[in-house]
């Protein structure tokens, strides 16, 4: 009976298992071809497509494996998909970075590594059990641990590597204090036990707030929430830009999925029936959403205000990733499939918007070696492309038509006035007006300002400039078109467990 | 009517030639710049015939305002459409595209004014590439703002002309264009994210039956924000006068008095025109302000008829504040171009105040007068650029006697003055005198017309002063070997001295064009002040 259980959940476990593999060959390529690193490397993307391909094998699955540890749900394979897309641009951007390809001395680890990563992410998106949220977390957060610090050579990236480890501790700490907090209320880890047991019996409220806000603590840390946010702005700054980058989209997703699955699976009331389609009641009227609206407002608020007095683009961009963050929660705040759907359509928009960036800065740093704002002054004029194809990126993420960032803002601000929280999409709308002043001096300084000494062009390879296509084209086409993203984050609502 | 050409509405075509010029002109090699202004010519030049068709074809009796039939040209397509989950409703975005009595002196106004801005950015230097095509992008944001009828789209037009114009300020302006382009960028991106709030806050309270599927759809229709059958009950803005409502109306208010742009928001004004290069101060304020009075007239007035009742006293004190403060401000200047830039602050005040009257009178005079504005502070600005191409500064005393070695100059500049401080004859009076007249007739108005009236002496006193510092008395020797106005800064200048006197000798062929649906405005706006005083 187990055994058979067993072997049913593993039929639908593979894009984990293909990851596993992917880790082990990529890991071992290492060792054989050392003087190849062009191996690890394909071997690892070849493992990613091969992910992909089975991630979108699951499209329609909606049940739980491994009894009920993880869910395969449309909800789950959303995030898996972002995370797997993320991983494929990363790995892209690593084969073309010089950072990477020349002071990282075991390229296999690295790229071994970032499967790694994706695979606790998948965890992440899936999990459907308190105790699988703590293994997703612990094993991505351990990869990237070491991911921050790959860069031996420079001290920052070390910093940046110890503060992550530290920060990281505590909260999980936290988090887990409050997972057993919740485990001797309730006696169960499960989330639609947890969610029986709760409904069933009225639980000590004070007990449940504090193991909610403990627990919050974890969630916050992993998607950069203020106050939990102290690590990013050095882990983005010393790490390498390509873990930057995926930090900033991929480890954020998965924080968010595995947040929005929590909440809603835990506390949402099924026996409301009265509310409008779409909405759903909190169990017992208890107001975690409130906690999530005030964490939102500060997040957004701290993570604008702080990147205007940022100098090194990774660190702006490290604050607005802040701030973006507390746009996103706004949507979970209103306690909609709106909201939520918002949220998930945020992440795609996000995620070339934000790799985008990311990905000029790195090719940028990598020719002039520098990430300081003042490096990009006259950047328009030696590199017409690199120069658009950044403004194009920055405007996105101010959220100005006709760019995507405007759909994913659009829609957020949308579910915000259905559900009548008001007062939170001022504070939105006000917040995108504060990061146009930070985004606009960056595209001033490439525009507006002639360069700096000696103004040689900077160009970039053939391959590059395809990848860099590649990302801005989605940016502005799905400003203009985006009909099948909200269809895509409409269909990858459901969720294991929740009508 | 309909107009087609190859099977294309005429109103596309005149919001989307600029695009197509401006895909040409980036793919035109970086050394042709001869081809790069012709092709950019062209572009306009096509548009302004453009608008010419449509003001020969337009149906002067037809209504428009908050009436589908009613408008001309009319385009519709389905854009975005989203049908989707239950719980998430059917989302369509219409590319809805018309006009009517209202927009089409915008629209002649936005393809006079583009024309004319291409001659006079003939002398750009830097990157002549980039300006055009920013240039023709932000033709194409403008004149979508005026022919738009779906709200959406006409946000996304609204917000196209930011980056445009952001850059044309901040790239090819005056020496602290950086600090002027950011701080307009800032100011309308606050106003307009106000606005998107209130156009959400509208979408999700007014809803509409598809007469093809009997299907209930929220929708972006402005029209259809207007019928107040539409809206549902319950809904965040049903009702009548509410709370809600009140705070959707000043959220739209604040996003087009940036843009007007109406005290306390003006301070960008000055700033963004004097660091401006000339065609783009001409553009800013022919056609920019122009937007967000527009903006109020076409959107907020019809849509919430009530508050514009209630609030039109509060209006009316905001006009008097434009009129009079800017004209004292302008009269304080000693930047030329800043001075004309406060004259804009203060005849815009005068499209409000006729706009507060709430009659015929008032807004056929408003939206006369924002035509009129267009053209004569368009003028205004090409005057000071012609003057500080020739002695690089615009400081007003440092010339004196410029009659004698620019005679033509003299002359033209003589008409553009004239004609702001509202001499009979010319455009500007006939707008002025209808909208102090429309403003005079209703009682609770008539003192703050009175002192209002004020601005128009103060005018005068500034423009004959500003005159006779340029012109009159003693000759500067610095300036005698300044050559006059030469050919093609006549041929931006004279064709507008011929509308200013055309319109002011017989108004009608502007005033005849705009009659019914300014009428049909105000019958909206009476009967929506009807209803709030039905409820108790």
């Amino acid at each position: 009976m187990m055994l058979t259980s067993i072997l049913e959940s593993i039929a639908t476990f593979v894009p984990e298992t293909v990851l596993v593999a992917t880790f082990c060959v990529t890991l071992v390529s290492g060792l054989i071809a050392r003087r190849k690193p062009a191996v690890p490397a394909a071997l690892a993307f070849v493992g990613m497509l091969v992910t992909l391909w089975a991630v979108l094998q699951q499209a329609g699955t909606d049940r739980t494996i491994f009894s009920g540890l993880l869910a395969v749900d449309p909800f789950a394979v959303f995030f898996k998909g972002i995370v797997t897309v993320t991983t494929l641009f990363i790995l892209l951007f690593s084969y073309f970075s010089t950072e990477v390809q020349t002071s990282v001395r075991r390229l296999a680890e690295y790229y071994a590594l970032i499967t790694a990563m994706a695979l606790g992410m998948f965890l992440m998106a899936g999990a459907n059990n308190m105790l699988m949220m703590v293994l997703g977390m612990e094993l991505t957060s351990l990869s990237s641990y070491i991911l921050a610090g790959f860069t031996k050579e420079a001290s920052d990236s070390s910093e940046a590597s110890l503060k992550y480890i530290i920060y990281g501790a505590l909260s999980s700490g936290l988090m887990l204090y409050g997972i057993s907090i919740l485990f001797g209320l309730t006696g169960t880890l499960g989330f639609a036990d947890l969610n029986h047991a709760i409904a069933n019996a009225v639980p000590n409220y004070f007990a449940l707030l504090v193991a909610t806000i403990l627990i919050i603590a974890g969630f916050g840390y992993k998607i950069s929430a203020v106050p939990f946010h102290f690590w990013t702005p050095d882990v983005y700054e010393g790490a390498p830009v390509t873990i930057t980058a995926f930090l900033s989209v991929a480890s954020k997703a998965a924080g968010f999925a595995m947040l929005m699955r929590f909440f809603k699976v835990v506390f949402i009331d099924t026996s409301v029936l009265a509310l409008p389609a779409g909405m759903w009641a909190s169990l017992y009227g208890f107001e975690w959403n409130k906690l999530l609206a005030v964490l939102s407002v500060l997040t957004m608020t701290l993570g604008n205000l702080v990147a205007v007095w940022q100098n090194n683009l990774k660190r702006l961009l490290a604050y607005s990733s802040i701030a973006h963050a507390g746009y996103m929660l706004m949507g979970i705040v209103v306690l909609s499939d709106k909201g939520l759907a918002a949220v998930l359509l945020y992440f795609i928009v996000y995620l070339f918007m934000n790799l985008g960036a990311f990905y000029v800065v790195m090719l940028v740093a990598d020719r002039t070696g520098s990430e300081d704002i003042d490096s990009y002054k006259g950047l328009g004029y030696r590199a017409p492309l690199l120069g658009v194809a950044m403004a194009i990126f920055l405007v996105s993420l101010t959220g100005l038509p006709p760019t995507a960032g405007f759909i994913g803002k659009l829609y957020l601000f949308a579910a915000l006035l259905d559900a009548r929280w008001i007062w939170l999409a001022i504070v939105g709308a006000i917040n995108s007006v504060i990061s146009l002043y930070y985004y606009a001096r960056v595209f001033r300084n490439m525009f507006l300002r002639d360069p700096e000494g000696q103004a040689t062009p900077v160009s970039i390879g053939r391959a590059q400039t395809v990848l860099l296509l590649v990302l801005l084209v989605p940016t502005l086409l799905f400003g203009l078109y985006f009909s099948p993203l909200v269809d895509l984050a409409n269909a990858s609502l459901v969720m294991v467990g929740v009508r | 009517m309909q107009l087609q050409f190859l099977g294309i509405g005429v109103l596309s075509w005149i919001t989307f030639l600029p695009v197509l010029g401006m895909i040409a002109v980036l793919i035109i090699p970086k050394e042709n710049r001869t081809a790069m202004k012709w092709t950019a010519v062209a572009a306009t030049f096509l548009q302004l015939v453009l608008a010419v068709l449509i003001y020969m074809n337009f149906n002067y009796s037809a209504t428009g305002i908050n009436s589908p039939e009613g408008m001309q040209f009319v385009e519709k397509a389905r854009w975005i459409d989203v049908q989707s989950v239950a719980w998430f409703g059917h989302v369509r975005i219409e590319y809805f595209l018309g006009v009517d009595g209202i927009s089409v002196p915008m629209v002649i106004l936005t393809a006079l004014i583009s024309f004319i801005a291409v001659f006079a950015s003939w002398n750009i230097e830097k990157a002549l590439k980039g300006y055009m095509a920013m240039l023709l992008l932000l033709d194409t944001g403008m004149m979508g703002v005026f022919v738009a009828l779906d709200f959406f789209l006409f946000y996304v037009f609204w917000e196209l002309m930011l980056l445009p114009m952001y850059f044309l300020i901040g790239i090819w302006g005056g020496p602290r264009r950086e600090y002027a382009a950011i701080k307009f960028f800032l100011y309308t991106l606050l106003g307009s994210v106000l606005m998107l709030l209130a156009i959400l806050a509208l979408y999700f309270s007014v809803t509409m039956v598809d007469p093809a599927t009997g299907e209930k759809l929220h929708t972006f229709n402005m029209l259809a924000m207007m019928n107040p059958a539409n809206f549902e009950p319950g809904s965040l803005l049903a009702g009548v006068g509410t709370g809600m409502r009140t705070l959707a109306y000043l959220a739209l208010f604040i996003g087009f008095a940036i843009k007007v742009p109406i005290f306390p928001f003006h301070t960008w004004l000055p700033d963004a025109h004097v660091e401006a290069p000339t065609a783009i101060s001409v553009i800013l304020a022919g056609v920019l302000l122009k937007m967000g009075t527009y903006g109020l007239i076409r959107i907020s007035y019809p849509i919430f008829p009530e508050l514009a009742q209630k609030y039109a006293f509060a209006l009316a004190i905001l006009a008097l504040i434009n009129i009079v403060y800017g004209a004292l401000c302008a009269m304080a200047q000693k930047d030329f171009k800043k001075l004309i830039a406060y004259s804009s602050v203060s005849h815009m005040g005068i499209v409000l105040l006729g706009m507060a009257a709430l009659n015929t009178q008032g807004l056929m005079g408003a939206v006369f007068q924002m035509f009129n504005h267009g053209t004569i502070t368009a003028m205004l600005f090409l005057i000071v650029g012609v003057i500080y191409d020739r002695a690089h500064t615009r400081d007003l005393d440092a010339f004196g006697g410029l009659a004698l070695t620019m005679p033509k100059y003299a002359g033209i500049m003589t008409v553009a003055f004239f004609a702001a401080l509202g001499l009979p004859g010319l455009s500007g009076f006939v707008s002025e005198a209808f909208s102090f007249l429309g403003a005079f007739q209703v009682d609770r108005l008539r003192v703050v017309t009175m002192v209002s009236t004020l601005g128009i002496i103060l005018t005068a006193a500034y423009m004959l002063w500003t005159l006779q510092r340029v012109f009159l008395g003693k000759a500067n020797e610095k300036w005698a070997s300044m050559p006059d106005v030469n050919g093609r800064e006549l041929f931006t200048l004279v064709p507008l001295a011929i509308v200013v006197l055309v319109l002011g000798i017989y108004p009608s062929f502007m005033l005849n064009l705009m009659t019914t649906s300014v009428n049909h405005l105000v019958d909206v706006l009476a009967r929506g002040g009807a209803a709030v005083a039905m409820v108790p």
